[in-house]
Order: C-alpha cells, then structure tokens, then sequence
C-alpha cells in the first residue's frame, strides 16, 4: 500500500461512542488525510457511557458535561458527524454504506464500531409493561432519573446482579428509592467474580438498604394501575413503580451478518481489528478479538477495549503493523466502594486473597501458578501490582502475596 | 475564575480558563493533546497524568493515596505528578502550569 492511499480517502465510521469517537480522532492523529464520517443512532453528542449508571444517574448534570469529546473538536479535526441516523446496511461489493432513509455513502475503509445492546431475557409481559427500563443511553438514563424523581420513595425491581444492576441499585439507593435486586444464580456477579467478592457486594448493598435477593427467577411481570409487578418462580412477588432489566447484552452484528462477514459471539477480528473483509474493521464492545495475552477469542464490554482498538484499527488503516495485545481492564463504582479489575479471571482454579482492612483488599486469581486477574477493592495499590505482574506474566510468589507484613510492590512478589 | 497553562509534549502552551469541574474535563473539552480522561474523570485510568510546575504544587497540593498508587502504572511519575481528574479549578489555582505527561 503506498503512502497516498494509506492516508486518504473516505473512512466511514458506524457506532459513534466510545470506540468510534476515539477512533476517529486517533485515525487523524496518524496522519489521515481523507474525509472521516461518523453515523449513529443515538441523537445526542457523543457521551461517555460508564457514568451513566454510576455518578451521572445519581447527580444532576447534564449529558453535555459528560461528552466524548468537545463540539468544536470534531471540527477542528474535521470529523464529520451524522447523528440520529440509522445505518440500513453495508454492501462490501460495491463498497457503500446505505442509510434509513436510503442515501448510500460510499467508503473507501468502513469500521463497524456498532456495540451492544441490552437483552430482554423472554420473561412474560416483558415488552407489555411501561413501567420496564433498561440502561444504556443518555436517554434510559433521563427517563429512569425522572420515573424517580417524581415519585417520594419510589420501589425499584432491578432484574440481574451484575455490575450495571448493582451500580444503578447504589445509584438509585443513594437518590432515595426503595430497589430489590433479583439475581436469578446464587449469588450475585456469579459468572465475573469469585464468592468472596460477591459476598463482599452482597454486604455492602445490605448495610446501604439495597435487598439483593439471589436464586430467584424472574417468570413474568404484570402490572395494575399503581404498579407493576415482578413475579419469579418460586412464587414471590415484588411491586415496582419501576423495574429495570440489566441482564447482559447483545452484540449489534446483524449489519456485519447480513453484509457475510464472519461474525461469531461478536465481529471475528484479527490482531489488526481488521474483519474477514479487508477494506472493513471492527473495533469495541461489538468485536471477537483473539486476545494474546490469554491465547483465547474473547468479546469485551469495556473502555479499555473500546479505546485501545479504537488506536489499533486507526494505525492498520494508516498503512502501520499494530497488534493488539492490551490487557483488559475494568472498574466498577458502588456507594463508595471502588473496584479496579486488572486481567480476566475465566478459566480460574485458585484463589488468593489479601486483605489490608474491611473494606480494603485483593482478590488474585491463578491457573495453576498463573496469574489470570486481579479485584481490588478501595485498593488502587493491589490493582496497579497486579496489572504490572500481569503484563510481564510474572510468576508470582503467592506466600509472600498474602503475606500483609511484606509491602505489595513488584519486586517483592516475583518468584525467583 | 482561574486560568490552567497546559504545556503539551509538542511544546504547545495553551492556556484556558475555568470556573469549575476538574481540570481533565477542561483539558478535553479543549482537545489538550495527551490528556485523553478515558474512565470520564474517576481516577479509574491514569489518563490525565501531569506534572505541576514545582513552584505551583502549593496550589494544587499533592496526589491522594488511590492517585498515588495510579500514577505507578507511569514509570516517569516524580514528586510533581498528578491525575488532573482530581485537581478541581478554583480561585484557588490560578495561574497554574502543567506539563503533560504523555
């Protein structure tokens, strides 16, 4: 590829969040020449999207505090945004994009930074009852603050003991509702996190008032005039003036689908973010990268995902060599609990823990003698160690890991 | 009122003016190059790191504990480091300069 046309024409971006908003700007950032034109969806102006069920849902800013990027910077960078517009479908043969409305946009790279969106489990009455939310735009998040806003002491079912469930229950905690979480396994953040940490949670929404309710299994909601009504099947029933669904997501890929790319649990990408088509990359929480550090495919819901292939796919189209080999990263903030989550615990077969205080500690997942991943709770110091031993692959010395005499500092944790 | 110098690793001087928020949200609503404030402004990234004009620490005050431990994932982090997420405009730090770490 010669220099010219690794910097120029049109690149068309699909998804304008996270990972397309900081693609664009790190595509010019590499020497782009070329017009950049960013679609989606959503109407608003780019926004970030972690807050939204942390400090944002439970504060009175508006979105406008909370943006990606300033306004004038698209246009300083000359990054051409086509907001509320809903891409139709991608024809890779004759390269073009074609919009809702039935406008084609031709592209010389395209990058599907599509995303995700929220599942509605196939509980009864689910898509009936208006009192059902989820939350994942600015605009769940103004609907859900208003619901309770207007409402003294309001009820609040939330479906799912996740991470977005159990950030929107301290949200709307702390912003005086009433909230009953139903968590369908036997403890809550069951697939993510070892029962230490879940037991942890499970302590902290109790003393904050949250009831976190496990094994329970959301069958259907009905509603009557005042409420709606969560019902699950051991025949326990919750009144709700709002309920909210935060049960996982699905991976926008149906234009990737229907335009043949190889799409499997997620847009398959390459080390590059390039996809099956090579004039076509896909970046963020839509993709299924293999990821070297675990030698496995893995899909990603994350910041660090979405930005660090937002900067990979921008250098291969710049005509460089990138690999993608960050380490996953990811935080979660509830009530004032700060969780800092270094790697991917999947595949674990030994636990560590390291505990400073109460409310302070370290959760050090092992295969074998591998470390895997890392929780730290109100804990940067265990977090920050943690990643360092992870991206050097460090074999850790676990005695002196639990050992709460010797300081936690790299050199003194790696096995000789 | 307060006005933040920001020198990049260009050696651009750019110099804005706030009222309130954090000095990242500042920082990237002015597009400063190398602040990228990726967690949003929760000490969750170490994305704003800078360093503050030694003269100027008074002012700002040094890192808190959690900002401490999150300035160790950059090894060039010194005395006069700071995640500028944490550093809230005021009267109080006019005048200011800050050189961007990255």
């Amino acid at each position: 590829m010669s220099a010219t046309e690794s910097n120029g024409g049109r690149c068309v971006v699909i998804g304008a969040s996270h990972a397309g908003v900081n693609f664009a700007f790190a595509l010019r950032k590499e020497g782009w020449e070329g017009e950049i034109q960013l679609f989606d969806a959503d109407p608003m102006r780019p926004y970030h999207r972690p807050p939204l069920s942390k400090a944002y849902l439970a504060g009175t800013d508006k979105i406008e505090k909370n943006l990606l990027k300033a306004e004038e910077s698209y246009e300083r960078e000359k990054i051409d945004l086509h907001l509320g517009i809903k891409v139709a479908a991608i024809k890779p043969g004759e390269r073009t994009i074609q919009l809702d409305d039935g406008r084609r946009v031709a592209y010389d790279k395209l990058v599907l930074a599509t995303g995700a969106r929220p599942l509605l489990p196939p509980i009864v009455g689910i898509e009936a009852c208006s009192r059902v939310s989820v939350l994942r735009t600015a605009s769940d998040v103004e609907h859900i603050r208003n619901k309770v806003k207007e409402q003294v002491s309001s009820r609040v079912v939330i479906i799912g003991g996740g991470y977005i469930g159990l950030e929107t229950a301290s949200s709307l905690s702390k912003m005086g509702a009433s909230v009953v979480v139903l968590e369908r396994e036997e403890r809550i953040l069951a697939r993510v996190t070892a029962p230490f940490m879940s037991d942890y949670f499970q302590r902290l929404h109790a003393a904050h008032g949250v009831s976190v309710l496990t094994s329970k299994n959301v069958v259907s909601i009905g509603s009557s005039r005042e409420c709606g009504i969560v019902i699950c099947d051991d025949g326990s029933q919750y009144p709700a003036e709002l309920v909210i669904v935060g049960v996982g997501i699905q991976v926008n890929q149906e234009l990737a689908e229907q335009a043949g790319l190889i799409v499997e649990n997620g847009i398959r990408v390459d080390g590059r973010a390039q996809t099956s088509d090579p004039a076509i990359y896909a970046i963020g929480d839509c993709t299924n990268h293999f990821n070297l550090h675990y030698q496995r495919f893995v899909r990603l819901e994350s910041v660090q995902n979405a930005v660090d292939q937002a900067k990979v796919a921008a250098a291969a189209i710049a005509g460089k060599q990138p690999v993608y080999d960050a380490l996953p990263w990811f935080w979660s903030d509830q009530f004032d609990t700060k969780l800092q989550i270094a790697g991917l615990s999947a595949g674990y077969n030994r636990i560590l823990t390291r505990i400073e205080h109460a409310h302070c500690f370290s959760v050090w997942y092992f295969k074998d003698d591998t470390l895997l991943a890392v929780d730290a709770v109100n804990h940067a110091k265990s977090y920050v160690v943690g990643t360092k031993l992870l991206k050097d692959k460090q074999k850790v010395d676990v005695a002196r890991l639990t050992d709460r005499n010797i300081d936690l500092k790299v050199a003194n944790l790696i096995l000789e | 009122m307060a006005q933040i110098t920001f020198v990049t690793s260009d050696n651009d001087s750019i110099t804005l003016e706030g009222t309130s928020g954090s000095v990242m949200s500042l920082a990237v609503g002015h597009g400063v190059k190398g602040i990228d404030g990726d967690c949003g402004g929760v000490c969750s990234c170490a994305t704003c790191h800078v360093f503050v004009a030694p003269g100027d620490l008074e002012k700002t005050g040094p890192a808190s504990e959690i900002e401490t431990d999150m300035l160790e994932l950059d090894d060039n982090a010194n005395e006069f480091s700071r995640l500028c997420c944490q550093i809230e405009i005021s009267d109080a730090i006019d005048g200011i300069v800050l050189t961007v770490a990255k």
